[in-house]
Formats: structure tokens, sequence, C-alpha cells
């Protein structure tokens, strides 16, 4: 049997399944996007790019996409740092690191959806834990839920948590399988440490730390857990994010239409702005001169 | 001083991972008032510890009982999460090696496909594959949630193998097949043996990310198979149980935490220098 043969075998299975498991939710919501399925009426009419029109002036569906845009770059940038930080350290040896290791691990096992009631139940203002380890020092309490710094601090911790492991471990993986020989090449010139690292690890590691970071920006980008439970996107509209917008649209005022539309809009946001980014990191950081 | 900077961030992480978990612990073992009556934080001491908590989960107090659920949550994961690695694994395999491309579209078109996937958040979703399952008539039954699930978890699983078998050498692709091995052969037999740690991260990544969806197993399932995170979401009444909520998530990781101890070991050193002959 001829290469070709071989080469199907191998994508196609995967691929064929997948597509076969998408390609009606994604035909249907398109469908839909040009409907007026809501509450009163379900069905397959057509009104034409009514439902396009309303979204391109939705001053709300933009506020929460710009939202997200400091929310994802914040907390995937910090995953990032952090996650590197723990993977280099596991993967340079330390003390128990098998134990290390482990924990490090458990947050991204706890779901998410339960974590966020933990964290709710830690950060309730009047028998959360946050404020009586706060009360118990003789600091004064903080609302919160109530004031908008301290209602997205509570975000971001839950997030920073739960994800932090999926860089670490994403992280590891690349740096496990690095090759030897430019590490004893550096070691033979007698390279510092810290020239090591800027020079050898971290250009090598760029390939996997870009999918790991634009993987964190997809994930992240569809926060809903935590926001649900934690601040209910608020105080006022302060912590609604695109998913926690559609939701409200879809499922809870039933505007399928409409929701099938800002679905779409956000899917082809999100790629345009992923290839970018793929490009810009890319870019930044091509193979140079010493 | 780096080494002293290095201990110190990772006792701080450490006390930062375990501080939500010990508080939920110590939860899952108050009562409603000692909950009530404002944070406390060491048991004896402060509040009197009970059971009555991880009674009411476990089916002994006649409140609820998570182990039914657990047992779905486990058949489920476990099917997506192997189809996923093994078509996933096989797909990176192939974008790792050979050139696909139809018009302007090539390998890395394919992989982008891949985890596009994942952009579109499950309530988007939700209201089609219930359509979808309906009509196939897959709704609240094993397989449905499997193969919706299978469509979230393969494209993490191809996002890292990918790059994972970028980083083995031909040559040991090509060593194997000048001794006589086609091409399938030479992944199983040259590939797959080098390829622990990758497989292992992908099945804990899918294993988990499955265990956990809570979305699609609360709109695409509801009585015949309720997950674990379905049924301790149905714990949530009109006013939240902390301790049986505590006591559950703490329940739920346990599985996960002995999936993961076993598979962690794989996760050695690797480097394929010394892997060509």
């Amino acid at each position: 049997m001829g290469i070709n043969f071989y080469k199907r075998l191998f994508l196609l299975p995967g691929l064929l399944l997948l597509i076969a498991i998408i390609i009606f939710p994604l035909l249907f919501s398109i469908r839909v996007s040009f409907s007026s399925w809501n509450v009163s009426r379900s069905g397959l009419d057509f009104v034409g790019g009514a439902n396009w029109a309303r979204m391109w002036s939705d001053a709300d569906f933009w506020g929460a996409m710009l939202r997200l845009l400091n929310f994802g770059v914040v907390t995937t940038s910090i995953q990032y740092i952090l996650g590197f930080m723990l993977a280099h350290y596991v993967w340079q040896g330390i003390k128990s690191g098998r134990l290390f290791r482990l924990i490090w691990l458990v947050p991204l096992m706890t779901t998410p959806s339960i974590m966020a009631i933990v964290w709710r139940s830690i950060f309730r203002e009047d028998i959360g834990a946050a404020n009586g380890l706060l009360k118990s020092v003789g600091l004064s309490t903080i609302g919160w839920s109530t004031e908008i710094v301290p209602a997205m601090f509570t975000i971001y911790v839950a997030e920073i948590w739960q994800w932090t492991p999926f860089m670490f471990l994403f992280l590891l993986a690349g740096l496990l399988i690095l090759p030897k020989e430019p590490f004893l090449a550096a070691e033979i010139d007698g390279s510092s440490p810290t020239r090591t690292f800027w020079r050898i690890t971290l250009p090598l590691m760029a390939p996997i730390s870009i999918g790991a970071i634009l993987i964190r920006l997809i994930e992240s980008s569809k926060i809903f857990d935590s926001i649900f439970v934690l601040t209910s996107a608020g105080p006022g509209n302060a912590t609604e994010t695109p998913t926690y917008f559609l939701w409200k649209r879809s499922l809870t005022e039933f505007q399928i239409a409409y929701g099938a539309t800002l679905a779409l809009t956000y899917l082809i946001v999100m790629i345009i702005v992923l290839t970018i980014v793929a490009k810009v990191l890319t870019y930044i950081s091509r193979p140079r001169g010493w | 001083m780096s080494r002293i900077f290095k201990y110190a961030f990772v006792i701080f992480w450490t006390l930062f991972v375990l501080a939500p978990l010990s508080w939920a612990l110590v939860t899952s073992f108050k009562t409603p008032a000692a909950v009530n009556q404002g944070a406390t934080f060491i048991p004896w001491v402060q509040f009197d510890p009970t059971l009555d908590g991880w009674k009411d989960i476990l089916g002994i107090s006649g409140y609820a009982n998570l182990i039914p659920n657990m047992i779905n949550s486990m058949i489920i994961t476990f099917f997506a999460s192997l189809i996923s690695v093994t078509l996933g694994g096989l797909a990176a395999y192939g974008l790792s090696r050979f050139r696909y491309g139809w018009k302007y579209y090539g390998n890395s078109d394919i992989i982008f496909f891949f985890i596009a996937q994942r952009i579109l958040p499950p309530v988007v979703l939700a209201i089609p594959f219930f359509l979808l399952l309906k009509n196939l008539r897959l709704l609240d039954t094993h397989l449905g949630l499997i193969l919706v699930l299978t469509s979230g978890l393969m494209p993490i699983v191809v996002w890292l193998m990918v790059d994972f078998f970028n980083q083995i050498p031909r040559e040991i692709d090509e060593m194997a097949m000048l001794e006589g091995c086609n091409p399938l052969q030479a992944f199983r037999r040259a590939i797959l043996p080098l390829s622990k740690p990758g497989i292992a991260i992908s099945a804990i990544f899918a294993v988990i990310f499955g265990w956990n969806d809570l979305f699609f197993a609360l709109v695409l399932t509801f009585t015949e198979v309720k997950t674990l995170p379905a049924a301790v979401v149905a714990l949530n009444g009109t006013v939240t149980p902390f301790w049986t909520l505590a006591a559950s998530a703490i329940f739920s990781i346990l599985p996960l935490i002995g999936f993961v101890f076993v598979v962690e070991r794989y996760l050695a050193k690797g480097g394929f220098s010394g892997a060509v002959r």
C-alpha cells in the first residue's frame, strides 16, 4: 500500500469524526442567525440580516468583548509566567518534586463550577474565610462582591488558581522533550544558568509556549462558571464577559436567533484575533543570531 | 539567593493551591449551624466536626447518593478520553509527519481547525447539540455525551501531540521503515514507546476535561445518565448547602487524584538524542 493510504489512515478517522459531530451545530447556528427564533415563536423563518445589524450596534455586547480583552490578556500572561516558573523548577529538579507536581495539579482536577461555589464561600462578606482572616488580624473587611476591584480580584484569583496548573503541565510536557545537545554545549561553554534560560530554554520552548498561550486564550475567553457564581456579572455589569452575555440572551431570555448571531460573531472575532496573536508571537520568537 | 527564592515561591504556591481545598475539607465536616455562625478554621477547637455532610452525599442519610453518578462519569470519561487520545494521537502523528493540503490550505490550517472547535462556549452549542442528539435518539445516553465530549477533547490532544511528535527526530521513523516496517508499524513500534510523556499528558488533560464537563451534561442528559458534576450542582437548592457541596467537591476529585498519581510516573525527562542509532 502506498504512502497516501497511510497518510489518510492517520488523519482521517479523527478529522472525519470531528467534522461529523460539529457540522450540524455549526450549520444550524448559521441558519438560525437569519431567523427570528425567540421565546414567543420557534422555527426557521427568514428575516435577512436583522440580527446581524442589531449585533453590530449592540454596545453592551462589544463592551463585554472589550472587557474580555483585558481579562484574557492579564490572566493568560500571569498563568504563563507562573506556570513556566513551576514547570522549570520541576524540570530542573526540586526536592520531593513528584509530591509537589501532584499537589500543583489538583486545582486542574476540581470542577470549575463546584470550585466557584467554594470560592464564593471563601469570599462571602459575612461568613467567608477571607473576611474572617482579615478580621482575625485586625484589618477591616472587604466587600468582595459589591465593589468593582475586589469583585474582579476574586475572579482573577479563582481563574489563576484553577488554570495555572494547565499551563504548568502543558509547558512541562514541552520541557521534558527538549533535546539535550544544546544544553550540553552551553555547559561546555560555561554559560550561566540565566543566560542558558534566555538563550536556549526559552527559544526552544517557543512553539509549545505559543501553543499553550493560544489554548489558554481560547479557554479563558469562555469564562463562565466563576462569573456566574461569584459575581453574576456584577457589580452592575463590571464583570460581564461575552459568554455570560450570550448565556443571558440565549438561555434565559430565549433569544435563540440573536444568541446564534452573537456566537458566530464571537467565533469570527476570536479566529481573527488568534490568527494575529499566533503570527505576532511567532514573529517575536523567530530564531535570531546570538 | 535564587535557591531561596525558588523554594519560597514553591512553598507559597503550594500553600495557595492547598488553601481553598483545606477550606473545603474543613467545611465538609461542619454542621449548618457551624457554617452560618462565621468563619472558623480549626476542627474540635472552633467547632465540633460531624460526618453529616459526607453522609448526605453517600446515600447514608437518604439525602443524596452520588456513587451512581460517579460511575456514570467514569464510563463517559473513560470512553471519551480513549477515543480522543487514540484518534487524536494518530491525527497528530499524521500532521507532524506528512503534508496534507487542499488548494491553499495546509497542515497548519488543519491543526487550527481542530483547536477552533474549542472556541465556541458550550452555552452556544447546547441547543444545536440537543436537537442533533434528539434526532439521533441519543439524548440521555452514555453514547450521546461521549460523542459530544469527544469533539471537545480531541482538539486538545491534537494540539499538544503535534508539537510533541515534531520534537521526535524523523530519523527514528526512517530507520524503522528501512528495517521493513510500514508507516503504521513504525508508529507503533518506534514512536509510541518514545511518546509516553506526551500520551500521559494528553490522557490527563482528556480525563480531567471530560470529568469536569458540566454544561453538556446538564443539557443533554436528565435522569438515566446523570454525571457527577451535574448531580452536585443539582444539590445546590435555594439555600447553598456549603457543607455538602464542600464534601462533594472533595469527593469528586478523589478518582482524578488516583488516576493522575498512576499516570504521572510516565512524565520522565525524555530527550531523544540517544534514540537515534
